[in-house]
């Protein structure tokens, strides 16, 4: 287990300690990918603190997944790079959630072990996996037969499986493309709910791309607005509300008011010439 | 049927076509007094080890050529020029290579149904969905996991495709081989056999049990599909 604790943060010596969260910063430098002649990013630059949620929305097409992929190491960038806290994207340990859980899942092995399936990859004894599937899931207090295979069960069990599998790892980073856009909107609902106690137990940073502006704001504490192409931060919108985030914060005059403010520099954006 | 009305009606030579009835009961009875099951044997033999060394030559390779598209690409011509030749033509070749015996029959029948396997089994791989691979690839796995973990189970749909190709492919050359190539046994050498000796109702009964076999083995690969690839259409 020591190569999952070994890049946990703990303060340098000297170093200020900020309570439970981390102190570090994921710095995005000097970020340019295009597609064939078509400029996505060019020089792109963003930096966000880490042990914390941040959601990212932005016009259609404007490149959230593209941004995310590349900053997971899932895609290559064309220059730049993306620091966590000074390390590179493989020196720290990354989980990853896709918004299509049908394509993501392995339909050949049971739910269980598709939990366990990323410690097998890092080389996990037998036992110790077995050991941390069943807390990650005690944890969770998941209801359903985990004994079936992903095809049996529902899209919210499934993304619930997806999310267990990124969690299990025990990740620094964890990556979210629209996960719930696949899903009806009271099992949407439900599973803003569940991420949100996940956060709140562990302050993993979590990156959330949303196309639900309602969403975007109700799990972030940091919003990143984007342009459309070549993309750039329109603002970064920082949300000071309460946690847990129930329906009387979704409600609120303070809710409203930040979503006001995002839609007018989203529309701003997105009227603006090219 | 269509025998059956072909028969009574006299539309052909009842020299050349037997009574289906006479045929079938002739066919159960040969079944029955176990005089085809030494030819039924062999036939069989034959195909599951041509089947057998094309699936364990042909699985790997197809993956590998499958796993780059430049590397596929290369050799695609290739592939393509030896699955469109007859395989019956490569008698000669074969029988150069490896002799009179059972093993130019079994090489020639292994080599047509390994070309199917490699083929279907690299376009497989060439399709094979890359949201899996990239989870794969997210949580770390290396290059062998990702093939034996990912991309095999996400090929195998086309793997049984392959296969059940290769099985009607090494039937029918194994059927020939033993027609024509110094066989002592096997079907094709019993149809060959009846047809020369006139013996019409115990040649067309070799026939059916040749394309019982052929069946059979077809829904056999399609109940172990069913059982093995349970996610497919899902
Ligand atoms: N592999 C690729 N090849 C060519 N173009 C691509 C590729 N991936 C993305 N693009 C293009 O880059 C742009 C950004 O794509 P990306 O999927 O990152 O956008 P997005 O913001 O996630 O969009 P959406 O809101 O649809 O999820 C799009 O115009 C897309 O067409
Ligand atoms: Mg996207």
């Amino acid at each position: 287990m020591a190569s999952i604790h070994a890049f946990r943060n703990a303060p340098a010596p000297g170093e200020p300690s900020t309570g439970r969260r981390r102190a570090g910063k994921l710095a995005i430098r000097g970020l340019s990918k295009s597609f064939g002649g078509s400029v996505v990013y060019d020089d792109f630059n963003l930096e966000l603190p880490l042990g914390s949620f941040i959601s990212i929305f932005g016009p259609n097409g404007c490149g959230k997944s593209t941004l995310i992929n590349m900053i997971s190491g899932l895609a290559p960038m064309d220059a730049g790079d993306a620091l966590y806290d000074g390390r590179t994207t493989r020196e720290t340990k990354i989980s990853y959630v896709f918004q299509n859980y049908r394509e993501a899942l392995f339909p050949w092995m049971r739910a269980i072990d598709n939990i366990e399936y990323p410690l097998k990859v890092m080389g996990t004894p037998k036992a110790e996996r077995r050991r941390r599937v069943e807390a990650v899931v005690a944890e969770f207090d998941v209801k359903f037969d985990l004994a079936a295979y992903p095809y049996a069960l529902s899209g919210g069990q499934q993304q619930t499986i997806s999310i267990l599998r990124a969690l299990v790892t025990e990740p620094e980073v964890l990556f979210l493309d629209e996960p719930f856009s696949a899903l009806d909107y009271e099992m949407t609902l439900l599973m803003r709910q569940q991420l949100q106690k996940i956060f709140m137990k562990r302050r993993i940073t979590t990156l959330l791309v949303s196309h639900d502006l309602e969403e975007a704001i109700e799990l972030a504490e940091k919003l990143v607005l984007l342009t459309r192409r070549p993309t750039r931060v329109a603002e970064i919108v920082d949300v000071d509300l309460p946690w847990p985030r129930d329906s009387l914060v979704t409600t609120s005059e303070a809710f409203i008011a930040l979503k006001r403010r995002c839609l007018e520099t989203f529309w701003r954006e997105v009227k603006a010439a090219p | 049927m269509i025998w059956w009305a072909v028969y009574t009606g006299g539309l052909i030579n009842r020299d050349l076509l037997p009574s289906p009835i006479t045929t079938i009961s002739k066919t159960v009875s040969q079944i029955l007094s176990g005089a085809l099951n030494e030819d039924f044997n062999s036939t069989l033999w034959r195909v599951a080890c041509s089947i057998a060394i094309a699936v364990v030559a042909g699985v790997p390779i197809g993956i590998v050529l499958g796993a780059k598209a430049s590397v596929y690409r290369s050799v695609e011509f290739l592939i393509d020029f030896f699955r469109s030749t007859p395989a019956t033509a490569m008698f000669p070749l074969f029988l150069l290579l490896f002799g009179l015996g059972d093993a130019a029959k079994i090489a020639v029948a292994a080599f047509a149904a390994w070309l199917v396997i490699v083929f279907n089994v690299a376009y497989g791989v060439l399709n094979a969905r890359r949201t899996r691979i990239l989870a794969a690839q997210s949580m770390g796995a290396s290059l062998p996991m990702i093939f034996f973990d990912v991309i095999f189970f996400e090929t195998l749909p086309q793997i049984f495709v392959g296969l059940r190709n290769a099985v009607s492919i090494a039937l029918v050359v194994i059927i020939v081989a033993e027609m024509f190539i110094g066989a002592t046994d096997g079907l094709g050498h019993r149809i060959i056999d009846a047809q020369i000796s006139y013996e019409l109702p115990d040649m067309y009964g070799s026939i059916l049990v040749a394309g019982a076999m052929g069946y059979g083995l077809n829904l056999l690969i399609l109940l172990l599909e069913s059982r093995l690839v349970h996610w497919s259409g899902r």
